[in-house]
């Protein structure tokens, strides 16, 4: 179980239709990587945000896999259009099972 | 001397353009999130005689990492301030108390950061923020004290400072800090290791040139503590001058011992008039 986790998400409060937004992503989690060993010699398991989802409105905008040598608090910036007003949700699925979420509003006009 | 020497490879810079655009932009101001200016270069205060001007370590990085810092989204640094507000809300030890129950929001602490190291009358000792923080933590909340440069602490000074950036270093030299000030004085000029190198060897006269393939700083310290890019956390300024001290390959004093006390208080006061700017992002 990572300690900890508090994913944070940057989305324009509101935009025009079809514009093409730029959205950030970061969440705090140490990304361990399995291949390193603790002060005894045994190997510390791997604990990792494996995937990274972001849907508007129900459609998927990106899916992304993410891999062991992927650095600690992984940010993820990308850019998506926006045709209506809409929810974006975010979600990251934990290693340990553990599922994140978090939802943002933008107003289109 | 220095600064002629300076000048003149400013213009080259300016007129060797591909050479100049890989090295860090040494005239751009610092600006968190388009609201918090940061002061980044200021006129030397009167006791530094052999500078006329003082930068913040934030001058001499790449661009890309002058960036990191001026969006606090973008600042990885910001994580352990969020960290940082958890600590000071929550109840710890046995008077049942948190940072909060006495001192109200963390903002109300906006400006104390500047101001440490500072003299303390109860104890007759200069003590750094860390320190106080502890003090506060064993005498009014009756709880255990926190590892000094280890992750509660940094992320608790990592809030002070960001409530504080902005606001200039100010921390006071003279009246009863002065003895701890000189002693401090005395360990940055004072060369150590197999290197034989003192703090000013590298970041007094030869600031702004290469050691290897980095830019030397002029080694200020408003920026602390510092999330850096090679570990991926934050560093606080002890562990720093032991990392300094070590690559002079000297037997380095420990963290929080007096000697670091006095060079944290006297590197301090040659930030004098910059910007508190913690957490930073360096190298």
């Amino acid at each position: 179980m990572a300690d900890n986790v508090t994913p944070r998400v940057r989305v324009p409060r509101d935009a025009t239709a079809g514009e093409t937004i730029t959205i950030k992503t970061l969440i705090s989690h140490p990304m361990e990587s399995g291949q390193r060993k603790d002060g005894d010699g045994n190997t510390i398991p791997r604990s990792i945000i494996n995937r990274f989802t972001c849907e508007f409105n129900g459609e998927m905008v990106i899916d992304v896999t993410l891999e062991p040598a992927i650095s600690t608090n992984p940010f993820v910036e990308f850019e998506a259009v926006v045709p209506e007003s809409g929810s974006f949700v975010f979600t990251w699925y934990d290693d340990d099972g553990d599922v994140y979420t978090e939802t943002k509003e933008i107003a289109v006009s | 001397m220095k600064t002629k020497l300076l000048a003149t490879a400013s213009i080259c810079a300016a007129l060797t353009v591909p050479f100049g655009t890989v090295m860090a932009d040494e005239d751009a101001n610092l600006i968190i999130d388009g609201e918090i200016e940061i002061t980044v270069r200021a006129p030397a205060p009167d006791h530094l005689e052999n500078l006329d001007e003082i930068f913040s370590g934030w001058v001499y990085r790449a661009t890309e990492t002058q960036a990191l810092q001026a969006d606090d989204f973008e600042n990885p640094g910001m994580i352990f301030v969020d960290s940082g507000h958890d600590l000071w809300n929550t109840v710890e030890g046995e008077a049942g108390e948190s940072c909060a129950s006495c001192h109200g929001d963390a903002e109300e602490m906006a400006g104390v950061a500047a101001t440490y190291p500072k003299w303390n009358d109860a104890t007759e000792e200069v003590r750094t923020i860390s320190m106080q923080i502890n003090a506060c933590r064993t005498e009014q909340m009756g709880a255990e004290e926190w590892n000094l440069d280890k992750s509660e602490l940094l992320n608790m000074t990592a809030l002070l400072a960001s409530v504080s950036r902005g606001m200039p270093v100010n921390v006071a030299i003279d009246g009863p800090a002065q003895a701890t000030w000189e002693m401090g004085r005395d360990l940055y000029y004072t060369r150590t290791g197999q290197l034989d190198l003192s703090c000013a060897n590298c970041h007094e006269d030869n600031y702004g040139n290469n050691i290897r393939a980095d830019h030397l700083s002029q080694g200020q310290i408003n920026g602390f503590p510092t999330y850096r890019l090679k570990n991926a956390r934050l560093n606080g300024v002890h562990s720093r001058f032991r990392g300094c001290v070590r690559d002079t390959r000297a037997e380095t004093y420990s963290v929080g011992s007096p000697e670091f006390v006095a060079l944290e208080l006297y590197v301090m006061s040659r930030g004098n008039g910059l910007s508190i700017e913690g957490p930073s992002v360096r190298n």
